[in-house]
């Protein structure tokens, strides 16, 4: 870690405010949180004392990444895509709507599979999409007959 | 001493019935398959499987676990030396002389070093863990809540303040764990914490979905969020795998010195094992005959770091047994495996199971046994793994990662909350947070509240009583210090740096 040089303001890093303020949040939230609890212990500490003191902890951790990121003292980044970043969430985010409608286990883990394999660069959606379906259908059965674990059933499960 | 022999052959008679040696064999493959693979670490390996073993039998599947550590811990290394991604951080100082090697075409006797060296170290600190557990647990029985409340402020403090990087940036990650410990409903009093009238959060945040989360989901988000950055060349392996008569000589002395090192650091709750792997490595350079060839492949670099590695494994469960108390985010892994079966590793267990802790431990043995014969003589199988196409290895990863949370608990919260920890494994990995204190935050922030609630019971509320007890006011001492110390010293180094 270096401590910087003086002579040579660096620049303030922004996220690191951002991070900053979160935690200041998170404590604020913590402390709000901590309000509505009843001390009902007779001796010691209640279940609102160890909430107050994380939040403690939380804001002056938010004061010393603040101090971090004015002095600029984070470590470099390197550039980042986002566009890949997006697509494997929006493969989570179809995952989570699937499982939530009924559509079963295995539409909902192709999704993502497909999304997630375009996120690192394979443009051959067809063939994503049929290795997908065999490999899920696949652990359904493994999962569903050999482990008797419950995965969600949806249309497709039921014609197994 | 008796004592213990005695009850490491009770053990083995347990690790060798034929279903324990069922559940050891898979283990080790599990371990070494998926730490094989870039980007998993054994945190990450245990996590993954805990959801699907929670019907199995409590001792098989702990001593699965066992195997699936250790054998992460070989695979991982293979990663290292093949294609320089270390899975996780303890392997980046073999990365560093292994992927060498292996460039230069000695990438046969590079595994076979650290292959053969992680089984003297494996070897040698189980040992160590049979002798040392006993004696501890002798020790740590005399503990009263203030003292196991004062022993976990130590732990939080050495794994995410002192060996870090950055102390801020270690204990922030230290405090959301400490904060997601909180949600659910307090255990003394039945009221609710940062729930937010959610149902599914009533029962707190699940570690698994955490871990997954944090590890699984995170590293895919940020290995493609800058795949335009490196391109990971996979290193075949040619020529001989054995080592020559030469390699021996120079290696034997690096996996006893390295496991001089790994094993009571690792066993002491000083976090990690990236201590002493980076400590062998520069012990060895400065040891070695060969200095020339250090930077460029020099064997010793892989032997030595190696052992370390394995060795602080062994050395991570001493504490995780004999105390309950998880000093590595594997360690806190397999707490939560012991905490699926309603167990909790610590004195009490040794007396009242002792078949499950020695069976356990003896079948450490055994793993160590079964690894190196799956490790050398097939090492080309596992080569294989490693050349599945990144987007389907992480698409499958991924895949992996959520059917563990569809099969515990197919919810919408559960898995949205899945998605959020990746999320925010991807920031902190961006921002260069430490993931590993958010984990044992979890975990051990719950039981440093209630115990540190009772000892304040106990002694009606004074909490004086933190100071009174030797043992307690010694090892907050030891959390202050291991505290401070970064600090104190970022300033000496800052004062230095004015002097020049």
């Amino acid at each position: 870690m270096s401590s910087g040089d003086p002579a040579q303001p660096r620049r303030v890093d922004r996220a690191g405010i951002v991070i900053a303020a979160l935690l200041a949040a998170l404590a604020a939230v913590l402390v709000w949180d901590s309000r509505g609890l009843q001390s009902t212990a007779m001796y010691g500490m209640g279940p609102e004392a160890m909430p107050v003191v994380v939040a403690t902890g939380l804001a002056l951790l938010a004061i010393g990444n603040f101090i971090d990121a004015i002095r600029g003292n984070l470590p470099a980044r390197e550039s980042a895509d986002p566009v890949p970043v997006v697509l494997i969430l929006v493969g989570l985010a179809l995952l989570i709507a699937i499982i939530g409608f009924g559509g079963g286990f295995i539409l909902a883990t192709s999704a993502l599979f497909v999304t997630t394999s375009a996120a690192f660069g394979r443009r051959a959606v067809l063939v994503d999409t049929i290795i997908a379906l065999v490999m899920s259908t696949l652990i359904y059965l493994a999962f569903d007959r050999l482990l008797t674990l419950s995965l969600p059933a949806g249309p497709l499960e039921r014609l197994l | 001493m008796i004592d213990t022999f005695a009850a490491l052959a009770h053990g083995m008679a347990v690790a060798v019935q034929p279903m324990n040696l069922l559940y050891a064999l898979i283990g080790v493959f599990l371990g070494t398959a998926v730490g094989v693979l870039p980007g998993i670490g054994p945190a990450l390996t245990v996590a993954l499987l805990l959801p699907v073993t929670y019907k199995l039998d409590p001792g098989g599947s702990l001593i699965m676990f066992a195997g699936i550590y250790y054998g992460g811990m070989y695979g991982g290394s293979t990663t290292a030396i093949l294609i320089n991604t270390p899975g996780e951080s303890a392997s980046m100082a073999t990365a560093l002389e292994g992927n060498k090697m292996a460039k230069a075409g000695r990438g046969g006797p590079a595994l076979a070093t650290s292959a053969i060296g992680s089984f003297v170290a494996g070897t040698i600190a189980t040992i160590g863990l049979a002798f040392l557990a006993p004696w501890l647990v002798d020790f740590a029985v005399r503990f009263g809540p203030e003292d196991y409340f004062a022993l976990m402020c130590v732990a939080f403090v050495t794994v995410s303040a002192t060996f870090g990087d950055s102390p801020i940036r270690g204990l922030t990650s230290l405090f959301i764990g400490l904060t997601l410990g909180l949600v659910g409903i307090d255990k003394l009093t039945g009221q609710a914490r940062l729930a937010f009238g959610v149902p599914e959060l009533l029962d707190g945040v699940e570690v698994t979905t955490l871990a997954v989360g944090l590890f699984a989901v995170g590293e895919a988000l940020y290995v493609a969020s800058r795949r335009h950055h490196t391109e990971e060349k996979l290193e075949p392996v040619r020529g001989s795998l054995w080592m020559t008569k030469e390699d021996w000589k120079r290696s034997w002395k690096p996996w006893l010195r390295g496991t001089m090192f790994g094993f009571p650091i690792g066993a002491l709750p000083a976090g990690g094992a990236e201590i002493p792997t980076f400590l062998s490595y520069s012990t060895e350079k400065r040891l070695t005959k060969h200095p020339e060839e250090f930077g460029k492949g020099a064997i010793e670099g892989v032997a030595g770091p190696e052992a370390a590695n394995n060795a602080s494994a062994a050395g991570t469960l001493v504490p995780l047994l004999t105390l309950g108390l998880p000093t590595s985010a594997t360690a806190a892994m397999m707490l939560a495996g012991f905490q699926q079966y309603g167990l909790n590793p610590g004195p009490l267990l040794f007396a009242e199971r002792p078949d499950l802790v020695w069976g356990l431990i003896a079948s450490l043995f055994i793993a160590n046994c079964m690894l190196l014969v799956l490790n050398l003589p097939l090492v080309g199988l596992w080569v294989r793994l490693l050349a599945i196409p990144q987007p389907w290895l992480y698409a499958g990863i991924l895949v992996f990662a959520t059917m563990g949370t569809i099969a515990a608990k197919p919810s919408v919260v559960e898995l949205s909350m899945l998605a959020g920890f990746g999320v925010l494994g991807f920031l902190m990995r961006r921002f260069d947070f430490p993931i590993a204190p958010v984990v044992v935050g979890l975990i051990l922030g719950p039981i440093a509240e209630s115990q540190l609630r009772r000892a304040l019971a106990i002694s009606l509320g004074d909490p004086m009583t933190l100071l009174q007890s030797p043992i307690s006011a010694t090892l907050l001492g030891v959390a202050l210090i291991a505290l401070l110390a970064p600090f104190v010293l970022k300033g000496l180094g800052r004062f230095k740096a004015n002097e020049d």
